[in-house]
């Protein structure tokens, strides 16, 4: 059984320059030893760079990397005690599936037969036991993807990194593959690093999420956190979607605040927010829509889309238009009906900021 | 940091052995012969750094003795920053002050006045750098790039840097500095004085410039005629090579596979070849002459030679290259936009003039400049077919072999020359920049090229079949050529020719290699086969750091590196003599000057091929391999050259065949010693022993169509198994690098 000494890793105020071009201005981040944190954002906010300077397979333009409390800032790739999983696999199509594994063991230095039957138990632990003579291509996309795997954590590193490791596998495939990956890092302990674009992706598997902005850290911490108590609208609708309306808060009363839109009134926990006017996150699914009957606020319904198992509507209301999904309705509101909305006690919080 | 110590720890050894245990300065008669050893280390001649220092008078070495030990003393600091610096100011100054004492110091003392001035005079001078020297300068370029990788440049990969530093330091010796030398020789003597109205006569020749020919009176000077000759041969072969290409993608033509086979004879062909064999048609005692004399009685005339004659053989040998370069232009243009432009009610003509030809238009400019380019620098069908109407190639040949012997006017020529053919490769860089409409997309592109219009159907047909056919006669005329006693004379077979070069007799059970031709045709094998690997590994060495690395002045870097590939051979080989036959590196005669300008000129090919390849490569491979703990160095022997094989074969075979074929810069570089095969053979036309020159040349052709078709073989079943391996893991990238011309792969597809 293979044995980890999991590292944590620490940014300290890293820039990256890719010429004039600023990707990341000023990063700070602490990794505690074990955790799974996933780096998540839209693309191009610098997710990948961040993961490519812990590999130091990119340098930063200033500040400090610690990995396991070192500073690695200016070793090369191949002396850093991390490995990465490709968005690609980057698996090398001239050897086989257990020359792959073996590669980074015998990089490090072992020999030729020890490096073999590590990697074969490298294989073994993620169910790849008796594939090792085949070479990648002649491996379904899931098969490759967990021969990358078994390639990286075969050398043990303080860290894993893995970027957006499930993106060429299909749907279906990509549910299984990450509840592995969470299992295998439970089991073995390990620090990995995660990087994608999917927020259920992040909700599903990680310790920590680290939301990130035109190369900023826009928010972090555990999944539940972000999704209930999002820091801006950004965070709100980035961690599926929401609503964001202007509110006003009334009054802050034992970890809840009284907040109204329109005439709805309405209580959340308070975040920390202070009465005065705010913004209130409110998922499609928080809202009830029901036939004009006086009570909750007045709307009238855009556009009604029935999709199976739920309705999906646009209302037009006082606090703008609301996107809704309903999943109670049996008759679905066509469009044009004037309708009375309610919000649910759950999936609605108060944007802090 | 062990491992920076121990990369640190050998150059130590290495520079200590560089002042210690080897001559410091050349050995007159071979290092590797040896014939040091037994003077060593006391004689001044042989005596190494240390004792050169200590007892014979050469204090100035002690300077770079200093610079060494302070790059030394790196060793004992511990901070990566500091100690990189160090490194790096050391090792920087080292070559710099190496450089600067080899040119400033030469062998009876100062070279140049100003330093005698302000230094005062020196009691005895210095022969070439040696062994000693040699090593101490790339120990002192390797602390460079060393300290800068302990800084954290290129990553903190000491390999990486190490390999720019390398090749920018031996482009600059062999490719800047030979130039630099040339410019200089333009205003001095042999024996270096400075003598500037050797430049300014030449500079004004009306030999050169004359516009006679325009303006009535006389000849036009030869700068004219060799430019109006590129722009008449770049025309020339564009227009050949898109009727080529047209016919191999666009037409029912039955014998595409012969045609491109037809691609492979330029590059195995010497260039004088074709000259030759077009005066066995067409010369003074030619076939064709004489039979149309015989028939109509047509005066045999002598209008092959000059510039029509050299325009024909060039348009020969240069039409395949632009074929090559063409037909990747016209089955880039994408079926879809043709088919497109018929629903818009567009005839085919219309399709053809108004999409498809605008479309292929930079690739019609990037062949015409190949085409001008080829032609500047071609020296081989001038030289035998241009009688007294040289081009420049031809006259800088004359202006240092012939009774003239005026090195200054080899110079200018060289300059114009140089001057033609960079603005030409600039023009090309420039103007081209970002005009690559080439639609060949990763998507399937789906849809037929559309037929060409008839009319232009059957000019292309016009144009092909009968160049085929005058190709095969060609040929033909080369392989019978060997075989008949005198040309136009007595048309009796024998093989005497074959036997006079190639005989060889058994004496006391031993061979013994009794033909005229195997002396020079060994040192031709053994110098291609040592010039090939290095040539390949250079060059993909280079493509790796353009297309996998990033760093300030890359742009520049691979700028240089393309440029070197236009400067023609004649002026590679005229600097080189102007440039290693004094010190501070004196090379001439010897076999390392041929290697020397074998590699430095091939290797833009290696380099094209290479980048080629390359970018096909994902990246991620490469990076896969650096997170694995694997550096530079395991990762480019493990992932990237098994990956590479083929390029590398090409690169190799393309070398090797180059570094036969080739004649411009050899025939300056060839000594009594080291005599090639292309030079040997010209020299036999020279002396009008055809028959023989002949015989040789079908014997070239021979042996490298073997070696090539062993290779294609090779390459053929890896390429296979290759591609089954390669199927479906990375995503593929298309790339279209190539817009500067064929491709190794291509060359030799
Ligand atoms: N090598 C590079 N050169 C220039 N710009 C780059 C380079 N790599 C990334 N960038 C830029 O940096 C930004 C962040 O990129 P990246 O980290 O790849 O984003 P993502 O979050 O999608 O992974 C993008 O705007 C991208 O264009
Ligand atoms: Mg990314």
């Amino acid at each position: 059984m293979t044995t980890f000494k999991p590292g944590s890793v620490v940014f300290e105020h890293v820039r990256k320059d890719f010429g004039s071009f600023t990707a990341i201005p000023d990063l700070s981040l602490t990794i505690e030893p074990g955790t799974l944190v996933t780096l998540l954002g839209p693309s191009g906010c610098g997710k990948t760079t961040t993961l490519r300077m812990l590999a130091g397979l990119e340098h930063p333009t200033s500040g400090r990397i610690l990995i396991g409390g070192k500073d690695v800032t200016m070793l090369p790739a191949h002396s850093r005690d991390v490995s990465m999983v490709f968005q690609s696999y980057a698996l090398f199509p001239h050897m086989s599936a257990l020359e792959n594994v073996a590669y980074g063991l015998e990089s490090s230095g072992l020999k030729g037969k020890e490096a073999k039957e590590k990697a074969e138990e490298g294989l073994a632990q993620v169910g790849l036991a008796g594939m090792g003579h085949r070479l990648p291509a002649e491996l379904s996309g899931g098969q490759q993807q967990r021969v990358a795997v078994a390639r990286a954590l075969v050398l043990e590193p303080q860290v894993l990194l893995l970027d957006e490791p499930l993106s060429n596998l299909d749907a279906r495939l990509r549910r299984r593959v990450r509840t592995e990956i969470r299992e295998l890092q439970q089991r073995l302990g390990f620090t990995a690093v995660y990087v994608t674009h999917d927020q259920d992706e992040a909700l599903a598997v990680s310790d920590t999420i680290v939301v990130m902005k035109d190369g900023h850290i826009a928010q972090s911490g555990a999944p539940r956190d972000l999704y209930e108590a999002p820091a801006s609208s950004f965070i709100a609708d980035f961690m599926g979607e929401a609503n964001v309306v202007p509110c006003s808060v009334v009054s802050v009363e034992g970890g809840m605040a009284l907040v109204r839109v329109g005439d709805l009134e309405h209580k959340v926990p308070s975040s920390g927010a202070r009465p005065g006017s705010a913004q209130l996150a409110i998922r499609p699914g928080a809202v009830g829509v029901s036939e004009r009957n006086g009570s909750g606020l007045a709307g009238k319904v855009l556009t009604s889309a029935y999709l199976g198992d739920h309705v999906e509507y646009e209302v037009e209301t006082a606090a703008g238009t609301l996107f809704v999904t309903d999943h109670t309705v049996t008759t679905p509101l066509p469009s044009q009906t004037e309708v009375s909305i309610n919000l649910r006690p759950r999936g609605i919080a108060l944007i802090a900021a | 940091m062990q491992n920076g110590n121990r990369r640190l720890d050998i150059l130590i050894l290495l520079g200590a052995a560089a002042f210690l245990l080897v001559p410091w300065y050349r050995i007159d008669r071979g290092f590797f012969g040896l014939s040091w050893v037994p003077d060593f280390p006391f004689s001044s001649n042989v005596a190494p750094g240390l004792l050169q220092i200590a007892s014979h008078d050469r204090p100035w070495i002690a300077i770079a003795l200093l610079l060494f030990l302070i790059g030394a003393s790196a060793r004992l600091m511990t901070n990566a920053s500091s100690r990189g610096l160090l490194m790096a100011i050391a090792g920087g100054a080292g070559v710099l002050f190496l450089a600067a004492q080899g040119l400033a110091i030469s062998f009876s003392g100062w070279a140049w006045t100003i330093t005698e001035t302000v230094f005062g005079p020196l009691s005895q001078g210095q022969p070439s750098m040696g062994a000693g020297a040699v090593t101490l300068s790339v120990v002192f370029v390797l602390f460079f790039a060393f300290g800068l990788a302990e800084r954290g440049a290129m990553k903190g990969d000491a390999f990486i840097t190490g390999s720019i530093s390398l090749l920018i330091f031996l482009v600059t010796v062999f490719v800047f500095y030979p130039i630099g030398s040339m410019f200089a020789g333009s205003v001095q003597d042999f024996d270096g004085s400075f003598r500037p109205d050797g430049l300014i006569r030449n500079m004004q020749d009306p030999g050169i410039w004359s516009l006679g020919c325009i303006t009535g009176d006389g000849r036009c000077g030869v700068a004219w005629r060799t430019l109006w000759l590129a722009v008449m041969t770049g025309l020339g072969s564009t227009i050949m090579g898109l009727a080529f290409a047209l016919v191999a993608t666009r037409t029912q033509f039955p014998f595409k596979k012969g045609l491109r086979l037809l691609t492979v004879l330029p590059i195995i062909t010497p260039p004088f070849v074709i000259g030759l064999a077009l005066t066995l048609l067409f010369g003074r005692s030619g076939v064709i002459t004489e039979a149309l004399s015989a028939l109509f009685g047509i005066e045999p005339g002598r209008w092959l030679y000059g510039l029509t004659g050299i325009w024909i053989a060039q348009v020969l040998s240069f039409t395949p290259i632009s074929f090559l370069v063409l037909i990747g232009v016209v089955e880039g243009v994408s079926p879809s936009l043709e088919e497109a432009s018929q629903t818009l009610r567009a005839g085919r003509w219309k399709t053809f003039l108004k999409v498809s030809l605008p479309l292929m238009k930079p690739g019609l400019a990037n062949a015409f400049l190949i085409g001008f380019i080829e032609s500047m620098a071609d020296f081989g069908n001038p030289l035998v077919l241009g009688g007294s109407h040289g081009v420049l190639s031809t006259e800088i040949f004359f202006a240092v072999v012939g009774s003239q012997n005026d090195p200054s006017r080899a110079a200018v020529l060289a300059m114009i020359l140089l001057t033609f053919t960079l603005t030409a490769f600039m023009a090309q860089r420039f103007w081209l920049k970002g005009k690559n409409y080439a639609t060949v997309t990763g998507k399937g592109d789906s849809g037929a090229h559309i037929a060409l219009p008839r009319g232009l159907n059957w000019g292309v047909h016009g144009i092909v079949v009968p160049w085929m056919i005058f190709t095969v006669i060609v040929y033909g005329m080369i392989i019978f050529g060997g075989f008949v006693k005198t040309w136009g004379l007595d048309h009796s077979l024998t093989i005497e020719h074959y036997a006079k070069a190639f005989s060889i007799s058994f004496a006391d059970g031993a061979i013994a290699w009794t033909g005229v031709a195997w002396n020079s045709f060994w040192t031709t094998m053994e110098i291609a086969l040592i010039s090939a690997p290095l040539t390949a590994a250079v060059g993909l060495l280079t493509a790796y750091i353009i297309v996998r690395q990033k760093f300030a002045g890359q742009n520049a870097f691979e700028f240089a590196l393309m440029m070197s590939f236009a400067i023609p051979g004649t002026v590679i080989g005229i600097s080189y003599i102007l440039a290693f036959n004094l010190p501070p590196l004196e090379m001439t005669g010897s076999a390392l000057i041929l290697i020397a300008c074998f590699v430095f000129r091939n290797m833009p090919v290696g380099v094209r091929g290479g980048i080629a390849a390359m970018s096909q490569l994902d990246k991620s491979l490469d990076e896969a391999s650096l997170t694995l703990r694997a550096n530079s160095a395991r990762t480019m022997r493990k992932v990237i050259l098994p990956l590479l094989r083929p390029a590398i074969t090409a690169a190799l075979v393309y070398s090797f065949v180059r570094a036969i074929t080739s004649i411009s810069a050899v025939i300056f570089l060839v000594s009594a010693e080291y005599n090639m095969a292309t030079s040997y053979i010209v020299g036999l036309v020279e002396n009008g022993e055809y028959g023989v020159a002949i015989a040789y040349s079908s014997m070239l052709i021979f042996v490298m169509i073997t070696i090539i078709a062993g290779f294609q073989m090779l390459v053929g079943e890896r390429r296979l198994r290759r591609e089954n391996r390669v199927a479906g893991t990375a995503p593929k990238t298309q790339s279209n690098s190539g817009t500067q011309g064929p491709s190794v792969q291509e060359k030799t597809a």
